[in-house]
């Protein structure tokens, strides 16, 4: 069988990735990041929590936006699944429900980028108001 | 729960909470027995026997934020839909084994799905614990380890973008080679 990608490729990327990274200021400790924490228990993962971290994953990497994006357990939320919880450095966590990849967009278009929040926040204190 | 795939991310779930450093997932097509076998064993906290007892019990869960426990009793559900069986084999203090057997051929069985990016999830997460996988089919074997891939990267977190663009592909392409059926 021929396969096509193996250690040794994953460590010729290893040292470019390296030399990339001690090019980088030392500014990349994890409180001084925004941190997405995905819901991904049984209720999340059936809402399709899986597609809403591969999401966020990979549009704030194409944006080249530095973000911790994990996963966590259930919430207690399991009615407003997929939810995550946002962590802006310096500031309160936020959970949203329902986010979808068209919520996940908005949440990082606005709350990620702009820090506005927008409607979907968990347990329902907050909507936005429209002019 | 639409997917083969789904349901291995959410039984792991369940050995990342029991603390399991190391965790395996094997997938195995027979379709001479007409079977696929997964299996997801780990070294986490195990459970009682009482627990054990009680852990397809859809009202029982070791959560507090709610108080149904759905995963293996869904996983279960399904297997038995397709002709097959369910079994979790379980110790204190040693780990977990939770096996599934599907009818391979059958009409309710679910897709695989995505397995790659269910595996880019749980392998690329930050703090996320070891993981072997094994795949086998009649086409062939392909097995990983993250902890060859962790030494190999040495200290280059798994969580960059470029790593996981490159495991990505390397899933994509041996999984492909041994043709995961749906």
């Amino acid at each position: 069988m021929n396969k096509i990608k193996s250690l040794a490729d994953l460590k010729k990327l290893q040292t470019e990735v390296q030399s990339k990274i001690k090019l980088r200021e030392k500014g990349d400790h994890s409180e001084n990041l925004i941190q997405i924490k995905v819901s991904m228990a049984t209720c999340g993962i059936a809402s399709g929590a899986k597609e809403t971290m591969t999401y966020f994953i990979e549009e704030l990497d194409h944006q080249g936006i530095d973000a911790i994006v994990t996963q966590t357990g259930c919430m207690g939320y399991c009615y407003a699944e997929p939810t995550i919880e946002l962590t802006i450095p310096g500031q309160q966590p936020v959970v949203y429900g329902f986010v979808t990849k068209a919520k996940a967009q908005e949440i990082i278009e606005k709350h990620v980028k702009l820090n506005e929040m927008v409607d979907g926040i968990i347990p329902v204190n907050y909507s936005s108001i429209d002019n | 729960m639409k997917d083969l795939s789904l349901h291995i991310l959410d039984i792991v779930q369940n050995s990342i909470r029991a603390k399991a450093t190391l965790i395996g997932i094997e997938i195995t097509e027979h379709p001479k027995e007409n079977n696929l076998i997964i299996s997801v064993l780990d070294d986490g906290t195990g459970m009682s026997p009482e627990q054990l007892q009680r852990a397809i019990d859809p009202f029982y869960t070791s959560r507090t934020t709610r108080k149904v426990g759905l995963g293996l009793s869904l996983f279960k559900q399904n297997t038995e839909m397709t002709g097959g069986s369910f079994s979790i084999e379980s110790e204190l203090g040693k780990g977990t084994k939770v096996t599934a057997v599907f009818g391979l051929n059958h009409f309710d069985r679910p897709v695989m799905g995505d397995l790659v990016g269910t595996l880019l999830i749980l392998i690329c997460s930050p703090d996320a614990p070891d993981y072997v996988f094994k795949h086998q089919t009649p086409s062939g074997e392909f097995e990983f380890n993250t902890r060859d891939i962790k030494q190999t990267l040495e200290d280059v977190p798994i969580t960059h973008p470029d790593v996981r663009n490159f495991l990505k592909e390397m899933l994509q392409e041996n999984l492909e080679q041994i043709q995961i059926s749906e």
